[in-house]
Protein backbone atom coordinates (compact mmCIF):
# COMPACT_ATOMS: atom_id res chain seq x y z
CA UNK A 1 0.00 0.00 0.00
CA UNK A 2 1.31 3.38 -1.02
CA UNK A 3 -0.61 5.68 1.25
CA UNK A 4 -3.04 5.35 4.13
CA UNK A 5 -6.59 5.86 3.05
CA UNK A 6 -8.82 4.30 5.66
CA UNK A 7 -12.05 5.00 3.74
CA UNK A 8 -10.71 3.34 0.62
CA UNK A 9 -9.52 0.39 2.68
CA UNK A 10 -12.95 -0.06 4.22
CA UNK A 11 -14.59 0.37 0.82
CA UNK A 12 -12.37 -2.42 -0.55
CA UNK A 13 -13.52 -4.78 2.19
CA UNK A 14 -17.16 -3.81 1.69
CA UNK A 15 -16.95 -4.45 -2.05
CA UNK A 16 -15.24 -7.81 -1.58
CA UNK A 17 -17.81 -8.90 1.00
CA UNK A 18 -20.67 -7.95 -1.30
CA UNK A 19 -18.99 -9.78 -4.20
CA UNK A 20 -18.54 -12.90 -2.11
CA UNK A 21 -22.14 -12.81 -0.91
CA UNK A 22 -23.38 -12.56 -4.50
CA UNK A 23 -20.99 -15.23 -5.78
CA UNK A 24 -21.71 -17.62 -2.93
CA UNK A 25 -25.48 -17.13 -2.91
CA UNK A 26 -26.39 -19.82 -5.50
CA UNK A 27 -24.27 -22.36 -3.63
CA UNK A 28 -25.76 -21.37 -0.28
CA UNK A 29 -29.25 -21.70 -1.73
CA UNK A 30 -28.44 -25.17 -3.07
CA UNK A 31 -27.21 -26.25 0.33
CA UNK A 32 -30.29 -24.89 2.10
CA UNK A 33 -32.58 -26.60 -0.40
CA UNK A 34 -30.81 -29.89 0.21
CA UNK A 35 -31.71 -29.74 3.91
CA UNK A 36 -35.45 -29.43 3.35
CA UNK A 37 -38.16 -31.70 2.03
CA UNK A 38 -39.36 -31.44 -1.56
CA UNK A 39 -42.70 -30.01 -0.37
CA UNK A 40 -41.06 -27.17 1.57
CA UNK A 41 -39.25 -26.03 -1.55
CA UNK A 42 -42.16 -26.39 -3.91
CA UNK A 43 -44.09 -23.63 -2.09
CA UNK A 44 -42.52 -20.35 -3.16
CA UNK A 45 -40.71 -18.73 -1.53
CA UNK A 46 -38.58 -21.52 -0.18
CA UNK A 47 -37.11 -21.14 3.32
CA UNK A 48 -33.68 -19.52 3.55
CA UNK A 49 -32.44 -21.21 6.71
CA UNK A 50 -31.31 -24.81 7.05
CA UNK A 51 -34.02 -27.41 7.67
CA UNK A 52 -34.02 -30.79 9.36
CA UNK A 53 -34.05 -33.07 6.36
CA UNK A 54 -30.30 -33.18 5.72
CA UNK A 55 -29.67 -36.88 6.33
CA UNK A 56 -32.82 -38.09 4.63
CA UNK A 57 -32.16 -36.02 1.51
CA UNK A 58 -28.55 -37.04 1.15
CA UNK A 59 -29.17 -40.72 1.78
CA UNK A 60 -32.06 -40.67 -0.71
CA UNK A 61 -29.78 -39.05 -3.27
CA UNK A 62 -26.83 -41.37 -2.69
CA UNK A 63 -28.93 -44.52 -2.80
CA UNK A 64 -31.22 -43.38 -5.58
CA UNK A 65 -34.39 -43.83 -3.54
CA UNK A 66 -35.96 -40.49 -4.45
CA UNK A 67 -39.33 -40.24 -6.18
CA UNK A 68 -38.75 -37.49 -8.74
CA UNK A 69 -40.29 -37.60 -12.21
CA UNK A 70 -36.85 -37.64 -13.91
CA UNK A 71 -34.05 -40.15 -13.45
CA UNK A 72 -33.55 -41.51 -9.92
CA UNK A 73 -30.23 -43.24 -10.40
CA UNK A 74 -28.10 -43.59 -7.25
CA UNK A 75 -25.68 -40.67 -6.91
CA UNK A 76 -23.14 -42.84 -5.07
CA UNK A 77 -22.53 -44.80 -8.26
CA UNK A 78 -22.37 -41.58 -10.33
CA UNK A 79 -19.76 -40.08 -8.03
CA UNK A 80 -17.66 -43.20 -8.52
CA UNK A 81 -17.99 -43.00 -12.32
CA UNK A 82 -17.03 -39.32 -12.23
CA UNK A 83 -14.06 -40.01 -10.02
CA UNK A 84 -12.73 -42.82 -12.21
CA UNK A 85 -13.30 -40.75 -15.36
CA UNK A 86 -11.60 -37.65 -13.98
CA UNK A 87 -8.62 -39.62 -12.66
CA UNK A 88 -8.15 -41.63 -15.86
CA UNK A 89 -8.28 -38.45 -17.96
CA UNK A 90 -5.86 -36.70 -15.62
CA UNK A 91 -3.28 -39.45 -15.33
CA UNK A 92 -3.70 -40.59 -18.92
CA UNK A 93 -3.04 -37.12 -20.22
CA UNK A 94 -0.10 -36.51 -17.90
CA UNK A 95 1.53 -39.85 -18.74
CA UNK A 96 1.29 -39.76 -22.51
CA UNK A 97 2.24 -36.09 -22.57
CA UNK A 98 5.33 -36.60 -20.41
CA UNK A 99 6.51 -39.36 -22.73
CA UNK A 100 5.88 -37.54 -25.98
CA UNK A 101 7.32 -34.25 -24.71
CA UNK A 102 10.41 -36.18 -23.61
CA UNK A 103 10.76 -37.68 -27.09
CA UNK A 104 10.32 -34.32 -28.78
CA UNK A 105 12.76 -32.40 -26.61
CA UNK A 106 15.52 -34.96 -26.00
CA UNK A 107 15.76 -36.95 -29.22
CA UNK A 108 16.54 -36.29 -32.85
CA UNK A 109 14.63 -38.47 -35.27
CA UNK A 110 13.17 -38.23 -38.78
CA UNK A 111 9.86 -36.35 -39.24
CA UNK A 112 10.23 -34.77 -35.81
CA UNK A 113 8.84 -31.46 -37.07
CA UNK A 114 5.86 -33.21 -38.60
CA UNK A 115 4.96 -34.98 -35.34
CA UNK A 116 5.54 -31.84 -33.36
CA UNK A 117 3.06 -29.89 -35.44
CA UNK A 118 0.49 -32.63 -35.73
CA UNK A 119 0.35 -32.80 -31.94
CA UNK A 120 0.07 -29.05 -31.54
CA UNK A 121 -2.69 -28.64 -34.10
CA UNK A 122 -4.93 -30.51 -31.65
CA UNK A 123 -4.61 -27.56 -29.26
CA UNK A 124 -6.82 -25.53 -31.53
CA UNK A 125 -9.90 -27.69 -31.86
CA UNK A 126 -11.94 -28.58 -28.80
CA UNK A 127 -14.00 -31.76 -28.84
CA UNK A 128 -17.18 -29.71 -29.39
CA UNK A 129 -16.41 -28.92 -33.02
CA UNK A 130 -15.76 -32.50 -34.11
CA UNK A 131 -18.38 -34.07 -31.93
CA UNK A 132 -20.40 -35.94 -34.58
CA UNK A 133 -17.58 -37.91 -36.24
CA UNK A 134 -15.91 -38.60 -32.88
CA UNK A 135 -19.14 -40.13 -31.70
CA UNK A 136 -19.22 -42.35 -34.78
CA UNK A 137 -15.66 -43.54 -34.21
CA UNK A 138 -16.34 -44.37 -30.58
CA UNK A 139 -19.57 -46.17 -31.35
CA UNK A 140 -17.92 -48.12 -34.21
CA UNK A 141 -15.24 -49.25 -31.77
CA UNK A 142 -17.97 -50.42 -29.37
CA UNK A 143 -16.79 -48.02 -26.68
CA UNK A 144 -20.09 -46.37 -25.78
CA UNK A 145 -21.01 -46.80 -22.11
CA UNK A 146 -17.47 -47.79 -21.15
CA UNK A 147 -14.80 -45.97 -19.18
CA UNK A 148 -12.56 -46.13 -22.25
CA UNK A 149 -15.17 -44.36 -24.36
CA UNK A 150 -15.70 -41.73 -21.66
CA UNK A 151 -12.04 -40.92 -21.25
CA UNK A 152 -9.80 -41.67 -24.23
CA UNK A 153 -11.31 -39.16 -26.71
CA UNK A 154 -10.78 -36.44 -24.08
CA UNK A 155 -7.15 -37.43 -23.61
CA UNK A 156 -6.53 -36.60 -27.29
CA UNK A 157 -5.34 -33.04 -26.76
CA UNK A 158 -1.96 -31.42 -26.56
CA UNK A 159 -2.29 -28.91 -23.72
CA UNK A 160 -0.18 -31.03 -21.40
CA UNK A 161 2.40 -31.94 -24.04
CA UNK A 162 2.89 -28.28 -24.76
CA UNK A 163 3.32 -27.48 -21.08
CA UNK A 164 5.87 -30.22 -20.46
CA UNK A 165 7.80 -29.29 -23.60
CA UNK A 166 8.09 -25.70 -22.36
CA UNK A 167 9.26 -26.95 -19.00
CA UNK A 168 11.80 -29.46 -20.35
CA UNK A 169 13.34 -26.74 -22.48
CA UNK A 170 14.19 -24.81 -19.32
CA UNK A 171 15.98 -27.76 -17.70
CA UNK A 172 19.74 -27.02 -17.88
CA UNK A 173 21.73 -28.96 -20.48
CA UNK A 174 24.33 -29.82 -17.83
CA UNK A 175 21.84 -32.25 -16.31
CA UNK A 176 21.84 -34.43 -19.43
CA UNK A 177 25.59 -34.16 -19.83
CA UNK A 178 26.19 -35.18 -16.24
CA UNK A 179 23.73 -38.05 -16.47
CA UNK A 180 25.37 -39.35 -19.64
CA UNK A 181 28.82 -39.07 -18.18
CA UNK A 182 27.64 -41.21 -15.29
CA UNK A 183 26.46 -43.75 -17.80
CA UNK A 184 22.70 -43.20 -17.49
CA UNK A 185 20.57 -44.11 -20.49
CA UNK A 186 17.62 -42.00 -21.65
CA UNK A 187 14.98 -43.78 -19.56
CA UNK A 188 17.15 -43.68 -16.46
CA UNK A 189 17.56 -39.93 -16.98
CA UNK A 190 13.80 -39.60 -17.44
CA UNK A 191 12.90 -41.47 -14.24
CA UNK A 192 15.62 -40.24 -11.90
CA UNK A 193 16.12 -36.66 -13.03
CA UNK A 194 13.43 -35.30 -15.30
CA UNK A 195 10.42 -36.70 -13.47
CA UNK A 196 11.40 -35.43 -9.99
CA UNK A 197 12.15 -32.01 -11.52
CA UNK A 198 8.69 -31.90 -13.11
CA UNK A 199 6.84 -32.45 -9.84
CA UNK A 200 5.32 -28.97 -9.54
CA UNK A 201 4.29 -28.91 -13.20
CA UNK A 202 2.60 -32.27 -12.73
CA UNK A 203 0.77 -31.06 -9.62
CA UNK A 204 -0.40 -27.93 -11.43
CA UNK A 205 -1.63 -29.94 -14.37
CA UNK A 206 -3.33 -32.41 -12.07
CA UNK A 207 -5.59 -29.70 -10.63
CA UNK A 208 -6.56 -28.28 -14.02
CA UNK A 209 -7.15 -31.64 -15.66
CA UNK A 210 -9.05 -33.10 -12.73
CA UNK A 211 -11.55 -30.26 -12.89
CA UNK A 212 -11.69 -30.51 -16.66
CA UNK A 213 -12.40 -34.24 -16.45
CA UNK A 214 -14.91 -34.03 -13.61
CA UNK A 215 -16.92 -31.23 -15.22
CA UNK A 216 -17.18 -32.71 -18.73
CA UNK A 217 -20.65 -32.49 -20.14
CA UNK A 218 -21.22 -32.75 -23.89
CA UNK A 219 -19.07 -35.80 -24.44
CA UNK A 220 -20.47 -37.99 -21.62
CA UNK A 221 -23.96 -36.86 -22.60
CA UNK A 222 -23.46 -38.61 -25.93
CA UNK A 223 -21.16 -41.44 -24.90
CA UNK A 224 -23.31 -42.79 -22.05
CA UNK A 225 -26.85 -44.03 -22.37
CA UNK A 226 -27.11 -46.46 -19.46
CA UNK A 227 -27.77 -45.18 -15.97
CA UNK A 228 -24.89 -46.99 -14.32
CA UNK A 229 -22.35 -45.15 -16.50
CA UNK A 230 -23.62 -41.60 -15.92
CA UNK A 231 -21.07 -39.23 -14.46
CA UNK A 232 -22.67 -37.09 -11.78
CA UNK A 233 -22.92 -33.96 -13.97
CA UNK A 234 -24.97 -35.90 -16.53
CA UNK A 235 -26.95 -37.49 -13.70
CA UNK A 236 -28.12 -34.06 -12.54
CA UNK A 237 -29.19 -33.16 -16.05
CA UNK A 238 -31.20 -36.39 -16.33
CA UNK A 239 -32.69 -35.81 -12.91
CA UNK A 240 -34.25 -32.48 -13.85
CA UNK A 241 -35.80 -34.00 -16.97
CA UNK A 242 -39.02 -34.40 -14.96
CA UNK A 243 -39.91 -30.73 -15.45
CA UNK A 244 -40.01 -28.04 -12.79
CA UNK A 245 -43.06 -29.42 -11.05
CA UNK A 246 -42.04 -33.08 -11.07
CA UNK A 247 -38.52 -32.67 -9.72
CA UNK A 248 -37.61 -33.40 -6.14
CA UNK A 249 -35.53 -30.26 -5.89
CA UNK A 250 -34.07 -31.11 -2.51
CA UNK A 251 -32.50 -34.26 -3.97
CA UNK A 252 -31.36 -32.42 -7.10
CA UNK A 253 -29.68 -29.78 -4.94
CA UNK A 254 -28.08 -32.41 -2.69
CA UNK A 255 -26.62 -33.93 -5.85
CA UNK A 256 -25.41 -30.49 -6.93
CA UNK A 257 -23.59 -30.07 -3.63
CA UNK A 258 -22.09 -33.55 -3.87
CA UNK A 259 -21.04 -32.96 -7.49
CA UNK A 260 -19.17 -29.77 -6.69
CA UNK A 261 -17.49 -31.06 -3.56
CA UNK A 262 -14.50 -32.97 -5.03
CA UNK A 263 -13.41 -30.30 -7.55
CA UNK A 264 -13.88 -27.55 -4.94
CA UNK A 265 -11.75 -29.43 -2.44
CA UNK A 266 -9.04 -29.90 -5.07
CA UNK A 267 -9.07 -26.22 -6.09
CA UNK A 268 -9.13 -24.82 -2.56
CA UNK A 269 -6.54 -27.12 -1.03
CA UNK A 270 -4.22 -27.14 -4.03
CA UNK A 271 -4.70 -23.41 -4.66
CA UNK A 272 -1.03 -22.67 -5.26
CA UNK A 273 -0.69 -25.30 -7.98
CA UNK A 274 -4.07 -24.36 -9.39
CA UNK A 275 -3.01 -20.79 -10.04
CA UNK A 276 0.30 -21.98 -11.49
CA UNK A 277 -1.56 -24.47 -13.68
CA UNK A 278 -3.92 -21.81 -15.01
CA UNK A 279 -1.09 -19.48 -15.89
CA UNK A 280 1.08 -22.22 -17.43
CA UNK A 281 -1.56 -23.90 -19.57
CA UNK A 282 -2.55 -20.64 -21.19
CA UNK A 283 0.89 -19.59 -22.30
CA UNK B 1 14.36 -24.39 -30.17
CA UNK B 2 16.41 -27.49 -29.51
CA UNK B 3 18.76 -28.92 -26.94
CA UNK B 4 22.44 -29.20 -27.84
CA UNK B 5 22.82 -32.52 -26.09
CA UNK B 6 20.46 -35.18 -27.36
CA UNK B 7 20.00 -38.86 -26.81
CA UNK B 8 20.39 -41.22 -29.73
CA UNK B 9 18.19 -44.21 -30.31
CA UNK B 10 16.57 -45.58 -33.41
CA UNK B 11 13.42 -46.91 -31.76
CA UNK B 12 12.93 -45.26 -28.37
CA UNK B 13 11.53 -41.88 -29.53
CA UNK B 14 8.96 -43.69 -31.66
CA UNK B 15 7.89 -45.85 -28.74
CA UNK B 16 7.57 -42.77 -26.55
CA UNK B 17 5.49 -40.93 -29.12
CA UNK B 18 3.32 -43.91 -30.03
CA UNK B 19 0.56 -43.59 -27.37
CA UNK B 20 -0.13 -39.93 -28.06
CA UNK B 21 0.10 -40.28 -31.83
CA UNK B 22 -2.24 -43.29 -31.78
CA UNK B 23 -4.83 -41.46 -29.70
CA UNK B 24 -4.79 -38.23 -31.66
CA UNK B 25 -4.93 -40.08 -34.98
CA UNK B 26 -7.97 -42.13 -34.03
CA UNK B 27 -9.86 -39.59 -31.94
CA UNK B 28 -8.73 -36.35 -33.47
CA UNK B 29 -7.47 -36.45 -37.06
CA UNK B 30 -9.82 -39.14 -38.26
CA UNK B 31 -12.97 -37.43 -36.88
CA UNK B 32 -11.81 -33.99 -37.97
CA UNK B 33 -11.17 -35.37 -41.45
CA UNK B 34 -14.59 -37.00 -41.42
CA UNK B 35 -16.21 -33.72 -40.44
CA UNK B 36 -14.48 -32.05 -43.35
CA UNK B 37 -15.54 -34.83 -45.73
CA UNK B 38 -19.14 -34.94 -44.53
CA UNK B 39 -19.46 -31.22 -44.97
CA UNK B 40 -19.24 -31.83 -48.73
CA UNK B 41 -21.75 -34.68 -48.68
CA UNK B 42 -25.44 -35.25 -48.10
CA UNK B 43 -26.33 -38.28 -46.04
CA UNK B 44 -29.72 -39.70 -45.22
CA UNK B 45 -30.67 -39.96 -41.57
CA UNK B 46 -29.80 -43.65 -41.29
CA UNK B 47 -26.36 -43.28 -42.88
CA UNK B 48 -27.28 -45.68 -45.70
CA UNK B 49 -26.38 -43.54 -48.66
CA UNK B 50 -24.22 -40.50 -49.19
CA UNK B 51 -23.80 -38.22 -52.09
CA UNK B 52 -21.09 -35.74 -53.00
CA UNK B 53 -22.61 -32.27 -53.20
CA UNK B 54 -19.59 -29.97 -53.19
CA UNK B 55 -20.24 -26.67 -51.49
CA UNK B 56 -24.02 -27.11 -51.37
CA UNK B 57 -24.08 -27.65 -47.61
CA UNK B 58 -22.25 -24.39 -47.06
CA UNK B 59 -24.43 -22.55 -49.55
CA UNK B 60 -27.63 -23.69 -47.89
CA UNK B 61 -26.08 -22.97 -44.50
CA UNK B 62 -25.44 -19.35 -45.31
CA UNK B 63 -28.79 -19.04 -47.04
CA UNK B 64 -30.44 -20.30 -43.85
CA UNK B 65 -32.04 -17.50 -41.88
CA UNK B 66 -31.79 -19.41 -38.59
CA UNK B 67 -28.04 -20.02 -39.03
CA UNK B 68 -27.33 -16.35 -39.61
CA UNK B 69 -29.55 -15.60 -36.65
CA UNK B 70 -27.43 -18.01 -34.59
CA UNK B 71 -24.29 -16.07 -35.57
CA UNK B 72 -25.89 -12.91 -34.24
CA UNK B 73 -26.96 -14.68 -31.05
CA UNK B 74 -23.44 -16.01 -30.54
CA UNK B 75 -21.92 -12.57 -31.14
CA UNK B 76 -24.27 -10.88 -28.66
CA UNK B 77 -23.82 -13.64 -26.11
CA UNK B 78 -20.03 -13.80 -26.25
CA UNK B 79 -19.61 -10.02 -26.25
CA UNK B 80 -21.84 -9.72 -23.20
CA UNK B 81 -20.06 -12.56 -21.39
CA UNK B 82 -16.61 -11.20 -22.21
CA UNK B 83 -17.23 -7.54 -21.38
CA UNK B 84 -19.27 -8.17 -18.24
CA UNK B 85 -16.93 -10.89 -16.99
CA UNK B 86 -13.82 -8.84 -17.63
CA UNK B 87 -15.07 -5.56 -16.17
CA UNK B 88 -16.52 -7.10 -13.00
CA UNK B 89 -13.34 -9.09 -12.39
CA UNK B 90 -11.15 -6.07 -13.02
CA UNK B 91 -13.03 -4.03 -10.42
CA UNK B 92 -12.80 -6.88 -7.92
CA UNK B 93 -9.09 -7.40 -8.59
CA UNK B 94 -8.35 -3.69 -8.07
CA UNK B 95 -10.03 -3.70 -4.68
CA UNK B 96 -8.56 -7.07 -3.71
CA UNK B 97 -5.12 -5.68 -4.56
CA UNK B 98 -5.58 -2.96 -1.90
CA UNK B 99 -6.44 -5.45 0.79
CA UNK B 100 -3.62 -6.53 3.03
CA UNK B 101 -5.35 -8.58 5.68
CA UNK B 102 -7.83 -11.27 4.65
CA UNK B 103 -6.89 -11.18 0.98
CA UNK B 104 -6.36 -14.92 0.81
CA UNK B 105 -9.78 -15.55 2.34
CA UNK B 106 -11.57 -13.50 -0.33
CA UNK B 107 -9.49 -15.02 -3.07
CA UNK B 108 -10.24 -18.57 -1.95
CA UNK B 109 -13.97 -17.94 -1.93
CA UNK B 110 -13.90 -16.22 -5.31
CA UNK B 111 -12.21 -19.14 -7.07
CA UNK B 112 -14.89 -21.65 -6.04
CA UNK B 113 -17.16 -21.06 -9.09
CA UNK B 114 -14.30 -22.25 -11.30
CA UNK B 115 -14.70 -25.70 -9.77
CA UNK B 116 -18.43 -25.84 -10.47
CA UNK B 117 -19.37 -27.64 -13.69
CA UNK B 118 -21.08 -25.37 -16.27
CA UNK B 119 -24.06 -27.73 -16.38
CA UNK B 120 -24.37 -27.55 -12.60
CA UNK B 121 -24.20 -23.75 -12.76
CA UNK B 122 -27.07 -23.93 -15.25
CA UNK B 123 -29.14 -26.07 -12.88
CA UNK B 124 -28.46 -23.61 -10.02
CA UNK B 125 -29.66 -20.78 -12.24
CA UNK B 126 -32.95 -22.49 -13.15
CA UNK B 127 -33.45 -23.20 -9.50
CA UNK B 128 -33.11 -19.49 -8.68
CA UNK B 129 -35.01 -18.10 -11.64
CA UNK B 130 -37.69 -20.67 -12.32
CA UNK B 131 -41.01 -18.80 -12.60
CA UNK B 132 -42.77 -21.34 -10.36
CA UNK B 133 -40.32 -22.14 -7.56
CA UNK B 134 -37.33 -19.83 -8.07
CA UNK B 135 -36.69 -17.74 -5.00
CA UNK B 136 -34.93 -14.94 -6.89
CA UNK B 137 -37.76 -14.81 -9.44
CA UNK B 138 -40.15 -14.54 -6.50
CA UNK B 139 -38.24 -11.61 -4.95
CA UNK B 140 -37.98 -9.79 -8.26
CA UNK B 141 -41.69 -10.04 -8.69
CA UNK B 142 -42.43 -9.09 -5.06
CA UNK B 143 -39.99 -6.21 -4.68
CA UNK B 144 -39.94 -4.51 -8.07
CA UNK B 145 -42.83 -6.17 -9.82
CA UNK B 146 -40.56 -7.71 -12.45
CA UNK B 147 -41.86 -11.04 -13.73
CA UNK B 148 -38.83 -12.99 -14.88
CA UNK B 149 -39.72 -15.83 -17.18
CA UNK B 150 -36.84 -17.29 -19.13
CA UNK B 151 -39.11 -19.87 -20.74
CA UNK B 152 -41.17 -17.29 -22.60
CA UNK B 153 -39.10 -14.14 -22.88
CA UNK B 154 -36.02 -14.21 -25.14
CA UNK B 155 -34.13 -11.42 -23.39
CA UNK B 156 -34.78 -12.97 -19.97
CA UNK B 157 -33.40 -16.25 -21.31
CA UNK B 158 -30.32 -14.46 -22.66
CA UNK B 159 -29.82 -12.67 -19.33
CA UNK B 160 -30.05 -16.01 -17.55
CA UNK B 161 -27.34 -17.73 -19.57
CA UNK B 162 -25.11 -14.64 -19.62
CA UNK B 163 -25.17 -14.25 -15.84
CA UNK B 164 -24.57 -17.96 -15.29
CA UNK B 165 -21.64 -17.92 -17.74
CA UNK B 166 -20.18 -14.75 -16.17
CA UNK B 167 -20.53 -16.18 -12.66
CA UNK B 168 -18.42 -19.16 -13.65
CA UNK B 169 -15.77 -17.13 -15.46
CA UNK B 170 -15.20 -14.43 -12.83
CA UNK B 171 -12.76 -16.65 -10.89
CA UNK B 172 -10.53 -17.10 -13.88
CA UNK B 173 -10.45 -13.44 -14.93
CA UNK B 174 -10.01 -12.32 -11.35
CA UNK B 175 -6.93 -14.49 -10.80
CA UNK B 176 -5.28 -13.21 -13.96
CA UNK B 177 -6.00 -9.56 -13.19
CA UNK B 178 -4.78 -9.93 -9.63
CA UNK B 179 -1.56 -11.55 -10.83
CA UNK B 180 -1.20 -8.78 -13.41
CA UNK B 181 -1.71 -6.03 -10.83
CA UNK B 182 0.74 -7.60 -8.42
CA UNK B 183 3.43 -7.80 -11.08
CA UNK B 184 3.36 -4.02 -11.68
CA UNK B 185 6.47 -2.57 -10.01
CA UNK B 186 5.61 -0.82 -6.75
CA UNK B 187 8.16 1.90 -7.54
CA UNK B 188 6.02 3.18 -10.43
CA UNK B 189 2.99 3.56 -8.20
CA UNK B 190 5.02 5.14 -5.41
CA UNK B 191 6.66 7.63 -7.75
CA UNK B 192 3.24 8.68 -9.03
CA UNK B 193 1.91 8.95 -5.47
CA UNK B 194 4.81 11.21 -4.49
CA UNK B 195 4.00 13.38 -7.47
CA UNK B 196 0.53 13.75 -6.02
CA UNK B 197 -1.49 11.32 -8.13
CA UNK B 198 -4.48 9.85 -6.28
CA UNK B 199 -5.56 6.21 -6.53
CA UNK B 200 -8.09 6.91 -9.30
CA UNK B 201 -5.60 8.83 -11.42
CA UNK B 202 -2.88 6.21 -10.86
CA UNK B 203 -5.24 3.49 -11.97
CA UNK B 204 -6.04 5.18 -15.30
CA UNK B 205 -2.52 6.31 -16.11
CA UNK B 206 -0.41 3.43 -14.80
CA UNK B 207 -2.22 0.25 -13.83
CA UNK B 208 -4.83 0.12 -16.56
CA UNK B 209 -2.38 0.66 -19.45
CA UNK B 210 0.04 -1.89 -18.01
CA UNK B 211 -2.80 -4.38 -17.69
CA UNK B 212 -3.77 -4.06 -21.34
CA UNK B 213 -1.89 -7.22 -22.46
CA UNK B 214 -3.72 -9.19 -19.74
CA UNK B 215 -7.01 -7.64 -20.75
CA UNK B 216 -6.53 -8.51 -24.39
CA UNK B 217 -5.49 -12.05 -23.55
CA UNK B 218 -8.57 -12.46 -21.36
CA UNK B 219 -10.75 -11.07 -24.13
CA UNK B 220 -9.66 -13.88 -26.47
CA UNK B 221 -9.93 -16.54 -23.76
CA UNK B 222 -13.40 -15.34 -22.76
CA UNK B 223 -14.59 -15.36 -26.36
CA UNK B 224 -13.42 -18.96 -26.76
CA UNK B 225 -15.05 -19.81 -23.44
CA UNK B 226 -18.36 -18.26 -24.52
CA UNK B 227 -18.18 -20.08 -27.86
CA UNK B 228 -17.63 -23.59 -26.54
CA UNK B 229 -17.67 -24.14 -22.81
CA UNK B 230 -21.07 -22.57 -22.35
CA UNK B 231 -22.79 -25.35 -24.28
CA UNK B 232 -23.55 -27.14 -21.03
CA UNK B 233 -25.12 -24.04 -19.45
CA UNK B 234 -27.46 -23.60 -22.40
CA UNK B 235 -28.36 -27.25 -22.65
CA UNK B 236 -29.15 -27.40 -18.94
CA UNK B 237 -31.28 -24.24 -18.91
CA UNK B 238 -32.93 -22.89 -22.05
CA UNK B 239 -32.23 -25.66 -24.63
CA UNK B 240 -31.62 -22.85 -27.07
CA UNK B 241 -35.09 -21.48 -26.48
CA UNK B 242 -37.48 -19.79 -26.37
CA UNK B 243 -37.75 -20.56 -30.08
CA UNK B 244 -34.11 -20.46 -31.26
CA UNK B 245 -33.27 -17.28 -29.39
CA UNK B 246 -30.41 -18.61 -27.28
CA UNK B 247 -29.13 -21.27 -29.72
CA UNK B 248 -25.46 -20.31 -30.11
CA UNK B 249 -23.36 -21.93 -32.85
CA UNK B 250 -22.09 -24.88 -30.80
CA UNK B 251 -25.59 -25.64 -29.63
CA UNK B 252 -26.82 -25.66 -33.22
CA UNK B 253 -24.06 -28.08 -34.30
CA UNK B 254 -25.21 -30.45 -31.62
CA UNK B 255 -28.92 -29.94 -32.23
CA UNK B 256 -28.78 -30.27 -36.02
CA UNK B 257 -26.44 -33.26 -35.89
CA UNK B 258 -27.93 -35.25 -33.04
CA UNK B 259 -31.55 -34.16 -32.75
CA UNK B 260 -32.46 -33.10 -36.29
CA UNK B 261 -30.04 -35.67 -37.82
CA UNK B 262 -28.86 -33.33 -40.56
CA UNK B 263 -25.32 -34.71 -40.66
CA UNK B 264 -24.09 -32.78 -43.69
CA UNK B 265 -25.37 -29.48 -42.36
CA UNK B 266 -23.98 -30.17 -38.91
CA UNK B 267 -20.58 -31.09 -40.36
CA UNK B 268 -20.53 -27.91 -42.43
CA UNK B 269 -21.26 -25.96 -39.25
CA UNK B 270 -18.39 -27.78 -37.52
CA UNK B 271 -16.05 -26.72 -40.30
CA UNK B 272 -17.15 -23.09 -39.99
CA UNK B 273 -16.54 -23.30 -36.24
CA UNK B 274 -13.08 -24.80 -36.76
CA UNK B 275 -12.18 -21.89 -39.03
CA UNK B 276 -13.41 -19.46 -36.37
CA UNK B 277 -11.38 -21.11 -33.59
CA UNK B 278 -8.26 -21.21 -35.74
CA UNK B 279 -8.69 -17.51 -36.50
CA UNK B 280 -9.04 -16.74 -32.79
CA UNK B 281 -5.98 -18.85 -32.00
CA UNK B 282 -3.90 -17.08 -34.63
CA UNK B 283 -4.90 -13.73 -33.11
CA UNK B 284 -3.85 -15.05 -29.73
CA UNK B 285 -0.49 -16.33 -30.95
CA UNK B 286 0.24 -13.04 -32.69
CA UNK B 287 -0.38 -11.34 -29.41
CA UNK B 288 1.83 -13.79 -27.51
CA UNK B 289 4.71 -12.98 -29.88
CA UNK B 290 4.22 -9.32 -29.23
CA UNK B 291 4.28 -9.89 -25.50
CA UNK B 292 7.59 -11.74 -25.74
CA UNK B 293 9.24 -8.71 -27.32
CA UNK B 294 7.87 -6.42 -24.67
Amino acid sequence: MVERRPTLGILAHVIMVIAILVVAFPIYLAFIASTHTAQDIAQAPMPLLPGHNFWQTYSAALNGSGGGAGSNAPVGRMMWVSLVTALVITFGKITISLLSAFAIVYFRFPFKGFFFWSIFVTLMLPVEVRIGPTYQVVSDLGMLNTYAGLTIPLIASATATFLFRQFFLTVPEEMVEAARMDGAGPMRFFWDILLPLSKTSIAALFVIQFIYGWNQYLWPLLATTSEDMYPVVIGIKRMIAGGEGGNEWNIVMATVILAMLPPTVVVVFMQRWFVKGLVDTEK
Amino acid sequence: MEKRVLFRSSWLPWALLAPQVAIISIFFFWPAGQALLQSFQIQDAFGLSREWVGLDNFRSLFADESYLESFKTTAVFSLLVATLGISISLVLAIFADRIIRGGLFYKTLLIVPYAVAPAVAGVLWIFMFSPSIGVVAYWLSLLIGFDANYLLNASHAMALIVTAAVWKQISYNFLFFLAGLQSIPKSLIEAAAIDGAGPWWRFWTIQFPLLSPTTFFLLVINMVYAFFDTFAIIDATTHGGPGRDTAILVYKVYYDGFKALDLGGSAAQSVVLMVLVIALTVVQFRYVEKKVQY
